[in-house]
């Protein structure tokens, strides 16, 4: 088993792989999204950023701005968490273009909308889970996903409890959707328990 | 004039009339408000996890309720204040996902209560639980606490 003791210390080259992951899931995602959509999904390049998880809320637009989080589960071989967060814009077009309506505020969003946000999440997330699990043979099962339409900082309680007791910096993957002239945006937190990455790198020997 | 004095996540801060006291979207995590009526001087801390035990090597005290709210009130007793005198008021301990279990929001209420019992610092307002993230504002003028949330509007305690 390599030797990892926390997140700081990872080599470029297992930072190249965990990249790698998420551009061959976010390629993945970003189809079936368009797919869905109807139009073109536009992927950034994937950043893998080590930071502490109280900063994350600032690189979002502030612990106040209003989105939606769709929290997926993963367990089996690899315990951790993806998490979704759609800004207001992005959250309208998928409900508008899936359910057919016309909403335009977080308070119109009722259980139906709901339900179908968290199965686009069920979706993005099975994207990731197979590329991960394509490149290293483990074998991963994913939670049912929950969700919440609320400030981004008291969304982002949830993982920074959960990794709290570890230490104060996190790994997370963060891939940007666009679509539209509009630019709509959501972003992609992975996060793997520092034991489930020391795993898929000794698969792959890196 | 008075400034907005922003409390982080794992941190505590101390003011005085005219100033207030913020600290933005609690989820599981909890924010406690401690005041010395007499002496009108506040504290708002704000705690993301109950146990310090269960980080080794972790000195931040601010982050756990055990170690944060001691601390909390032996910096204003060195300001002058006197926990005899202190009132508490706390908000946040949120479920924000409801499939997830043991809610470490409630854990979190939990503990600060146990904390502020141990303190003999009685607790005269709360808002807490539930499944959404609350902004806090502490005013020393009048011990208000503000609570504001995206979906359940805003309550004064």
């Amino acid at each position: 088993m390599i030797h990892l003791e926390n997140y700081e210390n990872l080599s470029e080259t297992q930072k190249d792989v965990l990249r790698e992951i998420g551009n061959i899931g976010g390629g993945n995602a970003a189809t079936a999204l368009s797919s869905i959509l109807t139009g073109r999904v536009n992927m950034s390049l994937p950043q893998l950023h080590i930071i502490n998880v109280n900063e994350i809320a600032e690189l979002l637009g502030g612990p106040e701005k209003e989105i939606v989080g769709i929290l997926v589960t993963m367990t089996g071989d690899i315990q951790g968490m993806l998490l979704f967060l759609l800004d207001k814009a992005f959250t309208h077009m998928l409900i508008n273009v899936l359910l057919g309506k016309s909403i335009d505020s977080f308070e119109n969003i009722n259980d139906m909308d709901l339900s179908a946000l968290k199965e686009i999440g069920n979706i993005l997330a099975g994207s990731y889970i197979n590329a991960i699990s394509t490149l290293t043979g483990l074998r991963i099962k994913l939670f049912p996903p929950d969700i919440a339409v609320d400030m981004v900082g008291a969304i982002l309680n949830y993982p920074a409890a959960q990794f709290g007791a570890m230490g104060d910096k996190v790994l997370y993957i963060e891939e940007n959707f666009s679509s539209g002239q509009d630019c709509v945006k959501s972003h992609l937190l992975i996060m793997p328990e520092l034991d489930s990455l020391k795993i898929m790198f000794d698969r792959l020997g890196v | 004039m008075s400034n907005l004095i922003v409390v982080g996540i794992s941190d505590f801060k101390i003011a005085r009339v005219p100033d207030i006291l913020v600290t933005y979207a609690l989820g599981s995590c909890v924010g406690t408000c401690l005041y010395d009526t007499s002496l009108k001087l506040a504290g708002l801390s704000h705690i993301l996890l109950p146990e310090s035990s269960i980080c080794k090597n972790d000195n931040n005290v601010m982050k756990y309720a055990d170690t944060a709210i001691v601390e909390l009130v032996r910096l204003m007793e060195r300001n002058g204040a006197s926990r005899y005198r202190m009132i508490a008021k706390i908000a946040g301990g949120a479920n924000m996902f409801a499939s997830t279990g043991t809610s470490v929001g409630e854990r979190n209420v939990i503990a600060v209560k146990n904390e502020l019992n141990k303190l003999g610092i009685r607790i005269v307002a709360e808002d807490t639980g539930k499944n959404y993230g609350r902004t806090v504002e502490f005013n020393p003028e009048d011990g208000s606490m503000l609570v504001k949330s995206v979906l359940h509007g805003i309550r004064v305690l």
